[in-house]
């Protein structure tokens, strides 16, 4: 065999603080509250379910596509339908405006084991554009040298 | 910009026997010379070549086709099977493509297939590596690890042109033409039903060539794979794996692409087609 293969990415997460991935998670719903064409792809969505970061994910009421309550978890007794929760690392290395390959998307970052989805995934499956777009609204804020 | 530009492709449909029934496959080309298959990846359809059929430098030596499988694109089911749940298979994918260039008298064509194109191109070279001057798999493995359920591929509950999309979206690379991006996906909201999951059917379950790769002659007829940085489902890992046990085979990995190279970023591809194209040619002359 012969091998021919360029530079290109690192498969190493970029540098980042714990703190600033949560915070940045915390801007999603004013992101999307900016969004209307990410809002109107949800608008037959109502779920409630976990999302964020494995370290602190937050409880989401989504109401016709649209955040209406964001609190983080635990909450006593808060049920949810679905959960989707990657490390720290995973988030800062997706939220990069071009973000190295193997860390670009959702479901990637299930296979390499930095992400889990449980639960009742029907709103996940039926949705699932509108929360590759709603989970990467941070690249937009520039986490971690994102532009 | 001006209207009125006519491309220079032009399609047909031939009428192929497959496994006993006549297809009426349709099929697009254009070009002269050394005739190059070109095969579309699962639950798309051959509008994925179109860039390639209309490349000046290419065309000038090969005549370049590319076709819509049974159930794809514009090529129908067969007539016997609406109604019934569509399965590709290891030996119904090789027949149909052998049937194809058959129909069209194409004299040992060159085969270049991405993704499920890509898997089956490994299994022209074990089996009938005699019969094409060469071999080129896009996003090809003998096998990769799933990566999700393709039962929610098809059910009445979930929109099957959305799903589709939005799980193959990530197999694009990030910074790509957005124009290419839409496009790309668009060849997946408008597949038909089950049509996607059938092909994974070969893919997933009935296609994988683990321990026969290693019988593959490039001597006979060479053997070039190519895959994305950005292909999380064939990764560059799988590619690099299944041409180490292949003596001879060249193995590329191309950057800043994905798992549809030739759709979601024209010029990035071409950047790694033409030399092995223009290898193919060079080998002709020997």
């Amino acid at each position: 065999m012969t091998t021919e293969r360029g530079g290109g990415s690192s498969d190493a997460p970029i540098p980042h603080s714990p703190d600033a991935v949560i915070a940045a998670f915390e801007a999603i719903p004013a992101l999307l509250a900016r969004d209307a064409t990410l809002t109107a792809r949800g608008r037959w969505l109502d779920v409630d379910c976990l999302l964020g970061p494995s370290t602190q994910p937050f409880h989401i009421t989504i109401r016709a596509g649209q955040i209406v309550d964001m609190t983080r978890a635990p909450v006593l007794m808060r049920s949810w339908r679905f959960a989707y929760r990657a490390t720290p690392a995973a988030l800062a290395a997706y939220w990069q405006s071009r973000p190295p390959a193997g860390w670009h998307d959702l479901l990637a970052l299930t296979k390499r084991g930095e992400a889990t989805l449980e639960g009742e995934i029907h709103p996940f499956m039926t949705h699932l554009q509108y929360f590759k777009g709603l989970l990467a609204l941070p690249r937009r804020t520039g986490l971690g040298g994102a532009s | 910009m001006t209207g009125g530009f006519i491309e220079p492709i032009f399609g047909r449909y031939v009428h192929v026997e497959i496994e006993g029934e006549i297809n009426r496959i349709y099929f697009e080309e254009n070009g002269t010379g050394i005739p190059l298959v070109c095969l579309h990846t699962a639950g798309s359809d051959a509008r994925q070549w179109r860039h390639l059929l209309v490349d000046e430098e290419f065309t000038r030596n090969y005549r370049i086709i590319a076709f819509d499988m049974p159930w794809h694109g514009k090529s129908n089911p067969p007539d016997s099977r609406y109604g019934s749940e569509y399965r590709l298979t290891t030996a119904s994918y090789t027949a149909t493509i052998r049937a194809f260039c058959k129909a069209l008298g194409l004299d040992r064509p060159v085969v270049m297939g991405c993704s499920i194109g890509g898997r089956i191109v490994l299994n022209l070279a074990i089996e009938h590596a005699r019969d094409f001057r060469a071999l080129i798999g896009l996003e090809a493995a003998d096998f990769q690890q799933p990566w999700y359920d393709t039962t929610w591929l098809n059910r009445p509950d979930v929109h099957g042109g959305e799903v589709c999309a939005a799980l193959v979206s990530g197999l694009i690379a990030p910074d790509g033409p957005e124009a290419a991006r839409n496009e790309t996906l668009w060849g997946y909201k408008q597949g038909g039903p089950g049509v996607f999951k059938g092909d994974l059917y070969f893919y997933r379950v009935d296609g994988d060539l683990r321990g026969r790769t290693g019988g593959i002659d490039v001597n006979q007829c060479p053997l070039y794979l190519l895959t994305g940085e950005y292909d999380f489902s064939c990764t560059p890992e799988d590619t690099l794996r299944t041409a180490a046990g292949i003596p001879g085979a060249k193995a590329t990995v191309m950057e800043r692409l994905g798992h549809f190279p030739m759709s979601e970023n024209p010029d990035q591809f071409r950047r790694y087609i033409a030399p092995v194209l223009q290898d193919v040619i060079d080998k002709q002359k020997l």
